[in-house]
């Protein structure tokens, strides 16, 4: 192979400064890595970005770890583990990568269980059944996917590397969720209709997911100039509803809109207005479960000091040996 | 901030023959702590054979602001390239 050799003389014919470095690697598709020069205002928005998905893999535990001692069956139990403690390592892997930016993870922590730092609204929203379980897999992991795919190739190298390990294991999140609700077709008419009424509640909340329309979407020209969002709020919702449709079919269920239908034209799925006051009602904490969801997360941190202040000893006392 | 888990960098190596590579961070008590965390955070699916954690603060690294000068000392060395040499098209094996 032969070397790259960036000649001197071509250096000096390109703007020079961290600024142009900065802007010449963006737009050569290179990565930005935690100790290059970056603008403030890129920095703040990596921070934001990368906590609050971090946040919401984290609070995104609770509404199918409550089903982890109620699965009805040992397999069902073991793999609903795996995909919980799944979530918690995507947490982590995206902290960590926020600390590569500076941001400390305990005030991250400390933002989210005082309201400050925002999740998913999704997350928001009561599991009522076990269907619920399968659907946050089939739905809500699915559209996850499809947010994150494009996340693999954001500009901020720590982000793009953690979103490719968390893609790798989303599909299992998928895929587990989709095989839940094929057996529940399979049972009983009233397992069926279990499976249809989760359908029925989540489909919704789960075109919520992608944010508000393009139209009303303020961060987007900016991230997209950046490079570290891909695609419009629209763009990856239209995608997702032409996914889920065959999927949806396939399953045997019915998706509860009942202006959702192909468009030859357009080549997609044309569907129904979403309820925008809803999601901003949720966004704002008025959702059914959002006192909650803070609720759980701030005990059981303030449950686990304990812990991590023995640790700390032990550590020290050790040290001290 | 005194009371924090100091950072660890993890290394793991996916298989024998291979480097271990860095794959991210965590915070852990002490150096065994960090291994076990690192275990169950990075390596879920048999994705290493074997792990290094280091302390963050232990990591001397290069900086970005001497970019240039720092590695300029490879860069106007291409004799140090096979490719830099002209070699017939007669000769085998080389
Ligand atoms: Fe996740
Ligand atoms: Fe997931």
């Amino acid at each position: 192979m032969a070397p790259s050799t960036g000649t001197a003389e071509a250096r000096a014919a390109e703007p020079q400064g961290e600024a142009a470095h900065f802007e010449r690697t963006v737009a050569r598709d290179q990565r930005i890595e935690p100790r290059d020069w970056m603008p403030d205002a890129y920095r703040a928005t990596m921070v934001r970005q990368i906590a609050q998905h971090a946040h919401s893999e984290i609070i995104g535990m609770q509404p199918e770890g409550v089903w982890i001692t109620r699965a009805p069956s040992l397999r069902r139990k073991a793999i609903l583990l795996a995909k919980v403690q799944d979530e918690a390592g995507h947490g982590l892997y995206l902290y960590s990568a926020a600390e590569t930016l500076g941001a400390d993870r305990s005030e991250l922590t400390a933002k989210l269980i005082s309201g400050r730092q925002k999740y998913s609204s999704i997350f928001n929203y009561p599991t009522l059944t076990f269907a619920d379980v399968g659907v946050i897999g089939w739905l809500v992991d699915g559209a996850a996917i499809c947010n994150q795919v494009p996340l693999c190739r954001s500009s901020y190298g720590p982000y793009a590397r953690a979103m490719i390990r968390i893609c790798k294991e989303e599909s299992f999140h998928q895929r587990q969720g989709y095989e839940l609700l094929m057996t529940l077709m399979r049972g009983t008419d009233a397992q069926r209709e279990m499976v249809q009424d989760a359908v029925n509640r989540w489909w919704w909340p789960s075109l919520m997911m992608f944010g508000p329309p393009d139209a009303d979407s303020t961060h987007t020209a900016q991230s997209m100039a950046w490079k570290i969002k891909r695609h419009t709020n629209d763009e990856l919702r239209q995608r997702f509803v032409d996914m889920s449709v065959p999927q949806a079919d396939a399953l045997g269920v019915t998706l509860p809109d009942p202006d959702l239908r192909w468009n030859a034209e357009r080549g997609h799925h044309d569907f129904g207005e979403i309820d925008w006051s809803e999601l901003k009602r949720v966004i704002s904490g008025d959702g059914p479960c959002n006192a909650e969801r803070v609720a759980v997360r701030r005990a059981a941190h303030e449950d686990g000091a304990w812990v991590r202040e023995a640790a700390a000893a032990h550590a020290a006392k050790q040290e001290a040996r | 901030m005194d009371k924090d888990w100091p950072l660890y960098e993890v290394f793991v190596r996916g298989k024998r023959g291979l480097n271990h590579v860095h794959v991210g961070s965590l915070r852990a008590p002490d150096d065994t702590m960090a291994l076990r965390n690192a275990r169950d955070l990075y390596t879920r699916r048999n994705e290493g054979v074997s792990i290094w954690v280091v302390p963050a603060r232990d990591i001397t690294a290069s900086s970005p602001d001497e970019k240039d000068p720092f590695f300029a000392p490879s860069g106007d060395k291409v004799y140090r390239h096979p490719t830099f040499y002209d070699i017939p098209e007669n000769v085998p094996h080389i």
